[in-house]
């Protein structure tokens, strides 16, 4: 046994040689994710659903801990902790991953350190890194001072930098830049002083726009008609904090919009001020907007529409769609068709109260009475929302969405009551949450089962489903949490250092399934021991998977 | 194991409405920071749930927070100190500086600019502009402007000293903080309701448990208008390890009964509880824990006194909040 197995890792070594030669294969960028997890979302789809079923529900309760890292930023820590948002990819063996100005190589079998790439900042936010993109053998990322970085993916030396937004003005960056054919997909986000957002394509040898999509319309073009005038639609916010998803059979770009700016402040922007708090379909070789969908018209409570556009095809009412679906910040789950925006599906998943119904486009109607006041409304949800970026799962199997969801209320303040308000205009003051774990018919928006964490703490986790019949997630109190998906059963769990702070991320090296979890500055691996790993297949199908 | 599992499943479901809300989120992106208290304000994202991505925060605090809240006067100042980091808009400008830049500006720029820097009729705002925020409160930016004038644009020189430069750019810099630091927001007069209405409202459903003239007398003295809001509204503070603020108030401390399958029963106060573990401080302060995960696994029954207050956010409208603020403030 023990001579097999390193012999089998000789062999492993030589093969990941060659690969690592090559770069990242852009064949893997359209495949499920199996022995490569190549982009945020593993692949394009943003299912963050793994063929994977080495692990699964039967020998879950074995998994058992093969590493840990620690990311040591050094001096200089964020005030409020090192928080790993990223997801790692993993490509060849390693794994790459981010904080705000750092960026690491990790051996994916032994959490072992290749290289590690500080970046010295200039200022901006620094609330968040969601990870890197790679193309070939050039690892990408982006930086709380607006820069978009490129490193030697074997070494970690500094490529090129190129700014991408303007730090004085307040933008700040976080998204993992998105690699589609020759593009690095690079948003920016910031709302501190009223700044336009946009999306743009950079080259990947040189870092130059390839082409810019402007979350505002200017003057007279299509758009234009739902601000009131030029000077509301330059400071409209919009931001594009999150990466997108793509349909390579359809050539399309889906990507989410921020809230409008300025925030809280909406009486100076009536209307519904696209295209913030949409979701577009882009032409990623031309930037060209295809269609839009605004899950928040004329946003005021800070509810980002950068939550995952799922992709994922299946039959709705007994015929096959091209489907895509998002659990918004704003507490509504949202069904569409992808080829055309059309909306098949509005309903919310918690209490809401900030809307009065939905429109014959499947757009929510938002209350003018609970818009910000200077004496206050109170709320549902806070604006931290209903859910936020840590990332949702569509597992085809059981046709459920698993999100997050923040049962939460605030008091909305307006406190610039100018018709010209400046910076949010604004404040809410959150007063209560309870965190629980939704799995929503994507087919009807109702929650097929829910689970409420009895913890105190309204942390949110990011999910992962498995062909293993497996949903990872985390609770507020530091616990790796997998649930049976079919019906939100426990049937394991580990106590961590911190509170699950990314989305969960699997692979398989040598015939070993690891799955990956960020918490605080800490990095776990969990595997199985080897013994069950090379169990065979079970009556109920779910088999080791050999390599 | 299974049918145990599904008992605690249940259990939880019971309990978890009894339980602490978490923090509040904060606003901006993610959420980010950590909440502080009551009105208390971050930023936007809060760190990942007391590590966790996503969530909390908290809300925004109210401005003033007021000598008169107990215990806030250090921990506000941490809290202000480590959310100015956060926002990362630079060190604030000398006052005097800019409050020599401000009547320099008042008498020579507002005609155009508007006497907050905002812009007017004739000029633009120099609040959200590029080349001022480029400018840093320094002069270098703008002072060639002021010097020489944009007479494409309509714009005069002025001849400005250095000294007389830099107090302006101090001024401007102010301008450009005041509008990026949402957490500095005053919040404006939020005492609109009708104090008669707030009265019958508090009789019907608070004089349970409190007493106008017992424990919320004088409350209106003791914490300013948007304290006392988030206060009525759900009295807990939620914050993450480390951040500073009062103690929590005994009141509002859950208790729990952990019953063993040996039939030993423990009571205290709760300490945590999630779907694998509970724990709890007995009257001796002795520190208890247990694992639910045994075939009959502990009994919980946990009580929360703030249920009440749970009940009714979820029932207020926002008139029955004014109302009841209103009537709250008339308690001086």
């Amino acid at each position: 046994m023990k001579s097999n197995r390193i012999f089998a890792g000789a062999l492993s070594l030589s093969a990941a040689a060659v690969l690592i030669a090559q770069g990242l294969d852009p064949g893997k960028l359209h495949q499920p994710p199996t022995d490569t997890w190549p982009t945020y979302n593993g692949d394009y789809s943003g299912r963050r659903f793994s063929p994977l079923k080495q692990i699964n529900a039967e020998n879950v309760r074995d998994l058992a801990l093969a590493w840990v890292y620690h990311a040591d930023t050094g001096p200089g820590a964020s005030p409020f902790g090192n928080q790993i948002k990223s997801t790692p990819l993993e490509v060849n063996g390693v794994l790459y991953f981010t904080l705000p100005d750092h960026a690491w190589a990790v051996d994916a079998r032994t959490g072992r350190e290749l290289w590690h790439f500080k970046w010295e900042t200039k200022g901006g936010i620094h609330i968040g890194n969601r990870g890197v993109g790679i193309y070939g053998n050039w690892v990408f990322f982006e930086t709380p001072d607006d820069y978009l970085i490129s490193l030697e993916k074997n070494t970690g030396k500094l490529r090129w930098s190129v700014e991408i937004a303007d730090v004085k003005q307040e933008y700040f960056s976080t998204p993992a830049p998105l690699i589609v054919g020759n593009h690095v997909l690079v948003g920016v986000g910031g709302d501190s002083l009223d700044v336009p957002g946009y999306l743009e394509a950079r080259d990947p040898e040189t870092g130059q726009v390839q082409w810019r999509f402007n979350t505002e319309p200017k003057p007279g073009e299509p758009g234009s008609e739902t601000w009131p005038n030029k000077t509301s639609m330059s400071h409209g916010g919009g931001m594009t904090w999150m990466p997108g998803t793509y349909d390579p059979s359809m050539n399309l770009l889906f990507w989410g919009t921020g809230n409008p700016n300025p925030v809280h402040a909406g009486q100076g922007r009536k209307g519904d001020n696209l295209f913030t708090c949409s979701i577009v379909a882009l032409n990623p070789d031309t930037g060209k907007l295809v269609w839009w969908f605004q899950p928040s018209p004329h946003d005021t409570h800070d509810y980002d529409d950068v939550q995952t556009p799922v992709l994922f095809d299946a039959d709705f009412h007994g015929q096959p769609r091209k489907l895509l679906a998002q659990g918004a910040r704003n507490g509504y789950f949202f069904l569409l068709d992808r080829t055309t925006g059309k909306n098949l599906v509005t309903q919310p998943f918690i209490p809401l109260n900030w809307s009065k119904g939905v429109d014959s486009r499947g757009e929510p109607i938002p209350n003018p009475a609970k818009e910000p006041k200077p004496d206050g409304t109170l709320v549902v949800p806070a604006s931290g929302g209903a859910t936020n970026w840590p990332p949702p799962s569509f597992d085809p199997e059981t046709g459920l969405f698993y999100l997050s969801a923040s049962y939460s209320y605030s008091v909305f303040y307006l406190t610039d009551t100018d018709e010209n308000a400046e910076g949010y205009g604004g404040r809410d003051s959150g007063v209560w949450s309870q965190s629980a774990l939704e799995a929503i018919d994507y087919q009807t928006g109702k929650i097929r089962w829910s689970h409420v964490y009895p913890g105190q703490g309204g942390s949110i986790s990011g999910m992962l489903t498995t062909a293993g019949h497996l949903l990872f997630s985390g609770d507020p109190s530091h616990n790796l949490i997998a649930f049976d998906p079919a019906n939100g059963k426990i049937l394991w769990h580990v106590g961590l250092a911190a509170s699950l702070s990314n989305g969960p991320m699997t692979y398989e090296l040598d015939g070993r399934q690891y799955l990956i979890v960020g918490a605080g500055d800490m990095l776990y691996a969990f595997t199985l021991p080897l013994n069950i790993a090379s169990q065979p297949s079970s009556p109920s199908g779910t088999t080791a998977t050999s390599p | 194991m299974i049918s145990k599992r599904a008992f605690v499943a249940v259990l939880f479901t019971a309990v978890a409405l009894l339980l602490t809300p978490a923090l509040a989120p904060l606003s901006a992106q993610e959420p980010q920071i950590p909440p502080t208290n009551p009105p208390a304000h971050p930023p936007a994202e809060p760190p990942a749930g007391a590590a966790n991505g996503p969530q909390p925060g908290p809300a925004a605090k109210p401005a003033s927070p007021g000598p008169t809240q107990q215990g806030a006067a250090p921990g506000a100042q941490t809290r202000r100190n480590a959310i100015g980091d956060f926002l990362a808009t630079g060190p604030p400008p000398d006052p005097e500086a800019v409050a020599r830049g401000e009547k320099l500006f008042v008498t020579n720029c507002a005609f155009c600019h508007g006497s907050n820097a905002r812009g007017g009729a004739t000029g633009p705002d120099l609040v959200r502009s590029v080349l001022v925020l480029h400018d840093e409160g320094t002069g270098k930016t703008i002072g060639p402007v002021i010097l020489n004038g944009r007479p494409d644009k309509g714009m005069p020189k002025f001849s400005f000293t250095d000294a007389q430069i830099k107090d302006v750019a101090a001024f401007l810099r102010s301008r450009n903080q005041a509008a990026a630091n949402r957490m500095d927001y005053k919040i404006l007069d939020i005492n609109t309701g009708d104090p008669k209405a707030g009265e019958a409202y508090f009789t019907a459903h608070c004089a349970k448990c409190h007493s106008p003239s017992g424990d919320l007398a004088h409350i209106a003295s003791k914490y300013d208008a948007p304290s006392l809001q988030n206060k009525f509204l759900y009295p807990i503070e939620h914050r993450y390890p480390g951040m500073p603020g009062p103690p929590p108030d005994p009141r509002a401390e859950k208790t729990v009964t952990v019953t063993l399958p040996s039939g030993e029963s423990v009571s205290g106060k709760l300490d945590h509880l999630d779907d694998f573990s509970v724990s709890l401080s007995d009257a001796s302060g002795e520190y208890h824990s247990w694992n639910i995960d045994g075939a009959s696994g502990p009994r919980i029954e946990v009580h929360d006194p703030l249920k009440a207050h749970e009940e009714l956010l979820k029932q207020y409208t926002d008139a029955d909040m004014h109302n009841i603020l209103a009537y709250l403030e008339t308690l001086k």
